[in-house]
């Protein structure tokens, strides 16, 4: 410290001072790049109006709210997790419960299916990841090995593309990659200045990044072999609730207590899209979309699921059917429907 | 103009009583401390706003005091006057939209239905009323049950049929008083104490009143069955009583993470300064491509994805949660039938054709006729250590050397002298990304060498037309052309 002060070329005036003129260079440069709007372009394109999505499937069985969900590779399956520290494993297509399980916490925030489908984590208030293993006829609660522990909640977990190592986002505003035989801390992920609240994989072959949302209202990209942040957005207004990849990779759409959905392209490096209504007011706690990209489903506070046209960035449907908040939503591997999951206690599938 | 009087009077009455309370018992003042940062204020400024709208004299929705037989009905609108303001004013697309939006103004406690727990909104004649600002949750603190054990009691003191207690109201009373049995006295003057100042104001003021209060009651102790908004996110939570517990300190010390991005002039210092700028040059660097060709791409990539995406084009055989039967997955398990959608889609890109197991086999085949398969089979180890417990990760690292890249390697690939050197040094903290350089580099080799050759070949013509043969045209809408897609996130 003394050494860089005394450095006559940085001080902190000189250094804002070159901050400052950075930006205004930098929004220049992207003022340059704004040619036109995604929505002028996506305007040769048809009108979504076919749209018949229905709730098929009801699942219910948890006594408290649905905090988090995620899909099984096989496409049928789901694991949820709920507030009364319940997770429950269902069949989503004949609706039986399959497992259930009760977790030595409340405010089970996070879950997640591993690739093989043979385990699943999950964690919350006890700021831990657990691993629990389906692949017996045993009662699964015996079969479980706590992974890693953070100083705050864990809020978003998910398995890079192996069983074997779990990506985890907390509210100590940090995300880990652990070790899931040995629980050794591989990476640790610092960036963030609130609580981290999602992530999402990358879709690319290598699978060597990935997204972060945060309460700070910002979205982070990270590479998980140096640790180091690779590339941030701002824009939102409010606490990032939620993140996820465009397939192709290329863009992450997300969802925001500022009651916004926005779209923040990798290779344009800033917002291209935003998604809102003067109609919505309640905070998107999920997004996901579906396989072609063009439809963004969101899970809103307000009950609905609202789903955009990513392109022309309008509203083509509003779904209802849930009786409190919708804290969760995913499409399924297959893309043949999607999942949400409530604060009314339920989870339903829709297609 | 009764509002006008009746929200004055609420605030002469209950304030003193909530003073009286708090006095004896300090109320958690979570809520109102932290308010500006929680996401339910988020909420209430922009119902504010909108409630702001509806009561406005000229424009908003008529409030009018209704006769009926022999009594008044004070400042009141009805349920339809309500919708049709809300779809001439708002941006809502449809009546359920409306009705919806209602719906949630009433559970958040900002109107209400004057004669039902249950706070919803119906497209009829029904009365409504508009909640005092007093009761608005943006200026509630969280009552406590000695707040609501007052009310009941007073409920229980007016000798009114409107004021009757509801059956889960008696109960509620009857295990307060139970809980509160120590101070029941106190609850009881307190509640005495407020009916008597009730009984002295105008009958009309008290309607208005007496139903206010009881919509307050109603969002705080929502009748079962009903929704509770008050109840907060607990991550959001979890944030506000940290936020709390720091700000105390933070006096003394100061604790600051910023993101380079975020400008906080005065509590920057030099290193956070540095960094900023050091990220903005980054930024500025990047070469950053323009927003018509960005929407250019997600366009197309909608386009060659069209037919595979449910939502859009149905699925070959039937989607299992429409059609409640589970032929497509089982057809996909059984691959015996490769679909020529299926087949197609190898050809968008080489991640493609890796990510369907049978097309990576295909691959494979095709490679070990033509004697070049080490560069997949290299890439799919290299796959493997990624996906290995920590502990095997060192072991293979070596394997992977020794049957690739050791000069007396049993299988070995060629790699450009700069990833080699590079990977070599990896070598000596062999971890899992140690071969990553040079696995990028042979994708790169396959992806512009071997791949091209494999779409182009008579194994790749053959599969197609035979699972061209085998699948029945049904489903298949149009063909899309076979314009590969440029695989920008590879490059």
């Amino acid at each position: 410290m003394a050494q860089e002060t005394s450095s006559k070329f940085d001080t902190i005036e000189s250094l804002t001072k070159e901050a400052d003129a950075l930006k205004l260079r930098l929004e220049e440069e992207r003022q340059k790049l704004n040619d036109v709007t995604i929505a002028t372009v996506a305007d040769r394109l048809d009108v979504i109006n076919f749209l018949t999505i229905k709730v098929k499937r009801h699942l219910k069985g948890h006594q408290a709210k649905v905090l988090c969900s995620d899909w099984s590779p096989d496409k049928r399956h789901i694991v949820s997790s709920s507030q009364d520290g319940k997770m429950i494993i269902w069949d989503a297509f004949t609706t039986n419960k399959e497992h259930a399980v009760t977790m030595p916490t409340t405010w089970v925030m996070a879950c997640a299916y591993a690739p093989s489908g043979n385990l699943v984590a999950c964690g919350g208030l006890d700021n831990k990841v657990t691993v629990y293993s389906l692949n017996t006829d045993d009662d699964v609660s015996t079969k479980k090995k706590t992974v890693g522990t953070h100083t705050s909640f864990m809020s978003c977990c998910t398995f890079p593309n192996s069983d074997q190592q779990i990506l985890t986002g907390s509210g100590d505003s940090t995300c880990a990659l652990w070790d899931v035989e040995s629980g050794q801390l591989l990476q640790s992920f610092h960036g963030h200045s609130k609580d981290v609240m999602s992530l999402d994989l990358a879709p690319s072959e290598t699978g060597n990044t990935f997204v972060s949302g945060s309460c700070d209202k910002m979205v982070l990209m990270w590479d998980m072999r140096t640790g180091n942040c690779v590339q941030a957005f701002e824009g939102h207004e409010s606490d990032v609730n939620s993140v996820k990849f465009h397939p192709s990779g290329d863009a992450v759409a997300t969802g925001s207590d500022d009651s916004t959905c926005r779209l923040f392209d990798l290779r344009a490096d800033k917002e291209v899209a935003v998604y809102t209504k003067q109609s919505i007011m309640f905070a998107a706690n999920a997004v996901d979309f579906s396989v072609s990209g063009r439809l963004l489903f969101a899970g809103y506070n307000d009950f609905t699921v609202n789903v955009w046209d990513s392109l022309k960035c309008v509203r083509v449907s509003l779904l209802y059917g849930h009786e409190n908040r919708v804290s969760c939503l995913q499409v399924s591997p297959d893309g043949t429907a999607f999942s949400t999951g409530s604060w009314d206690y339920s989870l339903k599938i829709w297609a | 103009m009764v509002t006008m009087s009746s929200e004055k009077a609420a605030r002469r009455k209950l304030e003193p009583n909530r003073a009286n309370i708090s006095a004896s018992q300090p109320l958690p003042q979570i809520a109102a401390h932290s308010s500006d940062e929680s996401p339910n204020h988020l909420v209430y400024k922009k119902m504010e706003q909108i409630i702001e709208r509806m009561q406005d004299e000229n424009t908003g929705v008529p409030v009018r005091t209704v006769k009926s037989f022999m009594t008044k009905i004070p400042s009141v609108f009805i349920g339809a006057d309500l919708i049709s303001w809300m779809l001439k004013n708002l941006d809502v697309q449809d009546q359920a939209e409306a009705l919806h939006l209602a719906h949630l103004m009433a559970i958040h406690g900002y109107l209400f239905p004057i004669d039902d727990h249950m706070l919803t909104v119906k497209n009829d004649n029904t009365f409504y009323r508009f909640q005092t600002p007093y009761f608005w949750p943006s200026n509630c603190w969280k009552p406590d049950n000695t707040e609501y054990a007052v009310y009941l009691c007073k409920r229980t003191m007016q000798n009114k049929t409107r004021l009757e207690l509801a059956d889960y109201e008696a109960e509620n009373l009857a295990s307060l008083q139970k809980i509160l049995s120590r101070k029941w006295e106190f609850i009881f003057m307190q509640a005495e104490a407020q009916s008597k100042v009730d009984k002295k104001r105008d009958k009309l003021e008290r309607k208005v009143l007496d139903s206010q209060e009881r919509a307050f009651w109603d969002v705080h102790r929502p009748m079962p069955g009903c929704v509770d908004t008050t109840e907060v996110d607990k991550r959001k939570e979890c944030r506000m009583t940290r936020t709390q517990s720091k700000s105390g300190k933070e006096s003394t010390t100061p604790i600051v993470h910023v993101p380079a991005t975020i400008n906080v002039q005065n509590s920057k210092t030099i290193q956070e300064a540095k960094k900023e700028v050091i990220g903005l040059k980054l930024k500025l660097d990047r070469r950053n491509i323009k927003l018509s060709k960005v929407a250019e791409t997600y366009i197309n990539y909608f386009e060659q994805y069209i037919e595979y995406d449910p939502f859009f084009t149905s699925t070959e055989f039937p989607n299992p949660w429409l059609s409640d039967t589970t032929e497509l997955w089982d057809q996909e398990k059984l691959a015996k039938e490769i679909t020529i959608r299926r087949v197609k889609r190898w050809a968008f890109s080489l991640q493609e054709l890796l990510a369907d197991p049978v097309g990576r086999d295909h691959l494979t085949k095709f490679l070990e006729k033509e004697f070049s398969g080490e560069n997949l089979k290299f890439w799919e180890a290299v796959q493997e250590l990624k996906a290995l417990p920590q502990k095997d990760v060192e072991g293979k690292v070596n394997e992977i050397w020794a049957e690739f890249l050791a000069p007396d390697a049993k299988c070995p690939i060629n790699v450009d002298s700069q990833s080699y050197e590079l990977t070599k040094k990896n070598m000596l903290t062999p971890d899992r990304w140690t071969y990553d350089t040079a696995a990028a580099h042979v994708y790169h080799l396959m992806k512009s060498d071997s791949y091209p050759r494999y779409l182009r070949s008579e194994m790749y013509k053959d599969f197609l037309s035979g699972s061209k043969k085998k699948t029945s045209v049904k489903g298949i809408h149009s063909i899309v052309s076979f314009s590969r897609r440029k695989d920008a996130s590879t490059s």
